[in-house]
């Protein structure tokens, strides 16, 4: 048994050893430990180096609060984990960790040279100190701070663990299962309703499991609500408290375990709905702020005592304690009986409690009143402490091998905080408690300021003889913000605390300030010479403590990220050999290689199939909404720009949809099918929008119109047949349809059979082609689409994807909504005015078009480029210049919106939006790009069949 | 997360279930041409971005699909109530008695 480990003491099993290594080194712990515990059973109490200065640290506290000993847990491959607590690390077989921030070993580090240049690194020191120039912060500033400071190293692995999730509903949520918690639960356990307790240590208790006078009572306690069947989850932290009784809380399942053993998921994600929330989170223990308050080995007092009762671990042989507050007697106390050397106990208080006096003379302690600690000595392990009478030089030495500090305590009110409870100023407590009411929740015990036992003194930082700027007294320890840190923001002019705490960092590592957000307000209001109540705490904010992403994304990723949507014909497409490309949610075929070909090979060959013989295209992902009813025309006619009334059954129309600003949302063809029939399409990705649009106009601005809407697009499978023999390929096996082009012209709708089976047949074309597109019920999409295919064999029929429809439609300057219109395009911008009924009183979005910016001539407008070198293909995004070489910053007139090599044209083609580019056109402008700068000539966005006569085919 | 009541389901329901859509109570002009310029702006653009009550739209997407409006608290983001599509704007918390279509 180690020199630090007692007899006959704690709750773990020292006849079980447990294996770990601790920086490459093997040592050996006990069932139930910490690694935390078993690093102090080992003597180990060098644990860290600071984030800025890189000073040794060793451990302050014993719970989640813990500052300094940060550690990354390796399991595996893609299992590492940064910035874990040691103190929440339960010891297993093969537990691997490293100490971070510091190179090459925790013993001798180099980066600790920054200590002796601390004067450089002052408050709001990233603010100052790295300015400028510009081009040293990716060069030299940024590097160096990063492999400076900073904390654990992100894994770049992907993370082979599962999680998951689960809700849960309860009448009374209670959370934390120390004594308040167990009485609340065991106060409700008889009343018949859902009682769930949850806590983060792997063990129920809260600090009881550090008073063995209480451990007769808690087994009864738990064994109790254990037959009442409250639901007790340990491991598991109520990461954030949301509206209406939500909580959301992280099981960990498996990290306690060796990783050869571990399966199943990592951790589950609660999500708790509570009728009733009972917080009993307890209080954490401050710290106080002296001279070197940071050296290993300087704790508190707390912990100190739940090493002893809970782990049967001495922090030290000789302890000094630095009190404030009475709590940090009774710790002395208990580590006297167990034949810990008590050094001294220093109390800054110059009238004590006659008991606590008496207590201290009975067990032979030291008992310095009236005096602080003002200094602390030692390497990498405190050996000594100097201390004063308060206002007094008379400084003395004492040796120890322990300080504990024992500060008052603050409630944490983090939980209620989330749920934007008030919190009240306690001025015996010095900390701020939960004030007023909450819906649903209560607070109780410790958290609630119900703290026991005695009562302290509250000071900013401990009274000190020596000059201020020779020492550093720590505030912060994960941040290395000191005292002297935030009275100079202060002095630099910051008043509100959350400027000061951003300012200096204070609060805002991952412990989010649990030891440091009080002292940092007290250190803060001194200075502004006000009262802590008057300065204000900053704001908690979920997670209350750091939480894994894999917990919060759950089953939530990789294939099951997002669902893919596939059409009926996409096993089709995939057989063939197609390349894919997600639009939106679909998976769509993008081109269909043969042999070797590339994609610009593979499309070049599409595109001349289409312009010359006929082609093949899965449309089905096409947004389709039925209108229906008797103002079925006139709901169109005030939603799209397009007169809809006089349509005639048996026509189409191509629709556009302005927002009410006046600018381009969507478009699409639409059939009317009967006088109160429509089916209306829309861009593949608008499909949602356009009908939450539709459905917000027809229920809350006309409800009036008798008009029903049905989203309809995985109803129907859409084959489109473009090119001068599309009509060739559907003829033999369509029924009841005359196709010729006088029955059936260019934008006319049919309804039929198609091999058989029921189908809608638009005659239309997004090619520039003769087109057909053929609506069947999805269910019979595949056979169809195989019958036509089998049938084009005889006239060449190639299939193609959605890069060749990009390339034919951006030679007939057909625009895709979302591509080359930005949210800021109108009709008339884009070049369809024509689109827009003249004679229309009202559609959604007219007003807009008659406002003055609308009118302006200045406009961007879509045009047509076509490069100085026909090979060259704009980059899409590029930007345009009208004037090469201008001074910078160069005003830039438009972008380029789609851009492709034509195969029709044999040369490249690009559409853009450029400053009243219709009356550029022939002008020649520039795209700059890194390598040269393109000479471009605007032309209309009309690149092939000007006249539109190959529609008629 | 909040709990809202759709006033058309009538019960409450997650939040995640509905979409936010604005601020309600901004009716579109029965003939927007007779709307001057700077009148259509204010159509457009203004809104009331209030602290404290708030008059607003949602839809309860994933569930019934109606729009309806609410009354929410920007300061607390509490929901002091939800009513119809149609229904009067609210008065003070205590003074309205319209058709709640049932309180958060
Ligand atoms: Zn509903």
């Amino acid at each position: 048994m180690s020199a630090f480990r007692l007899p006959g003491r704690g709750r773990i099993d020292v006849a079980r050893p447990v294996a770990f290594r601790f920086d490459g080194k093997a040592m050996t712990g006990a069932a139930g430990d910490t690694l935390a515990s078993a690093l102090l059973a080992n003597g180990v109490h060098l644990v860290g180096r600071s984030f800025k200065y890189h000073r040794p640290r060793g451990l302050l506290g014993a719970g989640v609060e813990e500052p300094n000993a940060l550690m990354g847990v390796d399991r595996g491959p893609g299992r590492h984990t940064a910035n874990v607590r040691a103190t929440t690390i339960e010891l297993h077989d093969d537990l691997t960790v490293e100490t971070q921030n510091r190179w090459p070993s925790l013993g001798f580090d180099l980066g600790a040279a920054t200590n002796l240049l601390s004067p450089l690194f002052p408050a709001g020191f990233y603010n100052k100190t790295f300015m400028w120039p510009r081009s040293a912060w990716e060069t030299l500033y940024e590097p160096a701070i990063r492999r400076m400071a900073g904390l654990g190293k992100a894994p770049h692995a992907i993370d082979p663990d599962r999680y998951t999730a689960r809700h849960d509903f309860v009448d009374l949520l209670i959370v934390g299962a120390g004594r308040a918690g167990i009485e609340a639960a065991l106060a409700a356990s008889a009343s018949g309703e859902r009682v769930m307790l949850i806590d983060e240590q792997p063990e129920l208790g809260g600090k009881l499991l550090a008073n063995p006078a209480r451990w007769d009572w808690l087994a009864g306690a738990l064994t109790r609500l254990d037959d009442a069947g409250v639901v007790c989850l340990s491991r598991t932290t109520a990461i954030g408290l949301y509206h209406d009784g939500f909580v959301g809380a992280v099981e960990r399942l498996t990290d306690h375990l060796p990783p050869a053993t571990a399966t199943g998921p990592r951790e589950r994600l609660h999500r708790i709905r509570a009728a009733r929330i009972v917080l009993a989170t307890g209080a954490i223990e401050r710290p106080l702020v002296f001279a070197d308050n940071d050296r290993p080995g300087v704790m508190l007092a707390s912990a100190a005592r739940t090493y002893l009762h809970r782990y049967g671990v001495a922090v030290g042989k000789r302890v000094a304690l630095m009190v404030t507050h009475d709590s940090g007697y009774q710790v002395a106390f208990d580590l006297a009986e167990a034949g810990i050397g008590i050094a001294a106990i220093v109390d800054s208080r110059p009238d004590l409690d006659p008991s606590l006096k008496a207590r201290a003379s009975d067990l032979g302690l030291e008992l310095i009143p009236h005096a602080v600690v003002i200094g602390t000595h030692g390497a990498k392990a405190v050996t000594g402490i100097t201390l004063a009478p308060l206002g007094s030089r008379q400084v003395r030495k004492i040796a120890c091998d322990a300080l504990l500090m024992a500060g008052g305590w603050t409630p944490t009110v983090h939980l209620w905080s989330h749920g934007k409870g008030k919190l009240g100023w306690d001025e015996a407590l010095g900390a701020f408690v939960p004030e007023g009411e909450m819906d649903r929740v209560t607070c109780t015990g410790a958290c609630a300021g119900a703290i026991d036992p005695g009562h302290g003194v509250h000071a900013e930082a401990l009274w000190s003889p020596r000059d201020p700027a020779s020492f550093k007294a720590f505030v912060d320890l994960q941040n290395d913000v000191t005292a002297r840190d935030i009275r100079l923001a202060v002095r630099e002019g910051f008043r509100s605390i959350e400027h000061i705490k951003r300012y200096t960092t204070n609060g805002m590592a991952t412990d989010q300030g649990k030891t440091s957000n009080l002292n940092g307000l007290q250190v803060a209001a001194g200075a502004l010479g006000n009262t802590a109540p008057q300065v204000g705490l900053t704001t908690f904010r979920p997670p209350y403590t750091p939480t894994t992403f894999g917990a919060l994304a759950g089953s939530a990723k990789d294939a099951l990220f997002q669902p893919t949507r596939k059409t009926v014909i996409d096993s089709w497409a995939h057989a063939q050999g197609a390349v894919f490309e997600n639009v939106a949610q679909w998976r769509r075929a993008r081109y269909f290689p043969r042999a070797s070909e590339d994609m610009d090979a593979a499309v070049a060959r599409e595109c001349r199939a289409v312009r010359t013989g006929v082609g093949m295209f899965d449309a089905s992902t096409l947004g389709k909404i039925e209108v229906v009813g008797p103002d079925a025309a006139e709901f169109l006619n005030r939603m799209y720009t397009n007169p809809w009334k006089a349509l005639a059954p048996g026509r189409c129309r191509y629709g556009l949809l302005l927002g009410e600003d006046g600018f381009i949302r969507d478009d699409g063809v639409a059939a009317r099918l009967a006088d109160d029939r429509f089916h209306v399409t829309t861009t593949t990705g608008g499909a949602a929008r356009v009908l939450g649009m539709m459905e917000d106009y027809l229920q809350t601005e006309w409800p009036d119109l008798d008009v029903w809407l049905t989203s309809t697009t995985e109803q129907y499978a859409v084959i489109a047949l473009q090119g001068p023999r599309a009509r060739d390929v559907i003829a033999p096996h369509v029924e009841g349809v005359d196709l010729s082009p006088e029955a059936l012209p260019h934008m006319a709708y049919a309804e039929g059979r198609i091999c058989g089976v029921p189908m809608r047949l638009f005659r239309v074309s997004f090619t520039g082609e003769l087109g057909f597109e053929v609506n069947v019920p999805a269910g019979h999409g595949l056979a169809v689409w195989e019958a036509l295919w089998a049938e084009g064999q005889r006239h060449g029929i190639t299939a193609y994807g959605t890069e060749t429809m990009h390339v034919l439609r951006a030679e007939k300057g057909y625009i895709i909504v979302g591509q080359d219109s930005d949210g800021t395009l109108t009709p008339d911008d884009a070049g369809i005015g024509w689109a827009v009924g003249k004679k229309k009183l009202d559609f959604v979005g007219r007003r807009s078009l008659a406002r003055p910016d609308m009118l302006l001539p200045d406009r961007k407008q879509l045009v047509g480029l076509l490069t100085d070198d026909p090979h060259y293909v704009l980059e899409e995004g590029a930007q345009i210049v009208d004037v090469p070489n201008a001074p910078v910053p160069v005003p830039m007139i438009g972008h380029v919106t789609s851009s492709y090599h034509s195969p029709t044209l044999g040369r490249s083609i690009a559409l853009a939006v450029v400053a009243g580019g219709r009356a550029r056109i022939g002008e020649t402008l520039f795209v700059p790009m890194a390598d040269k700068t393109h000479r471009v000539t605007v032309s209309e966005p009309l690149f092939y069949d000007r006249e539109g006569a190959r529609l008629d085919g | 997360m909040l709990l809202i009541h759709c006033p058309y389901c009538d019960e409450p329901r997650p939040e995640i279930e509905f979409g936010y859509a604005g601020e309600a109570h901004i009716a579109r002009p029965i003939n927007p041409d007779d709307l001057s310029d700077a009148e259509w702006e204010t159509y457009l653009f203004v809104r009331t971005n209030a602290r404290g009550r708030h008059f607003e739209r949602w839809r309860h997407v994933h569930g019934c699909g109606r729009f309806f409006n609410a009354v929410r608290d920007t300061v607390t983001d509490t929901f002091e109530r939800t009513y119809k599509a149609g229904v009067a704007r609210p008065g003070e918390a205590d003074s309205w008695t319209g058709d709640t279509g049932g309180i958060v």
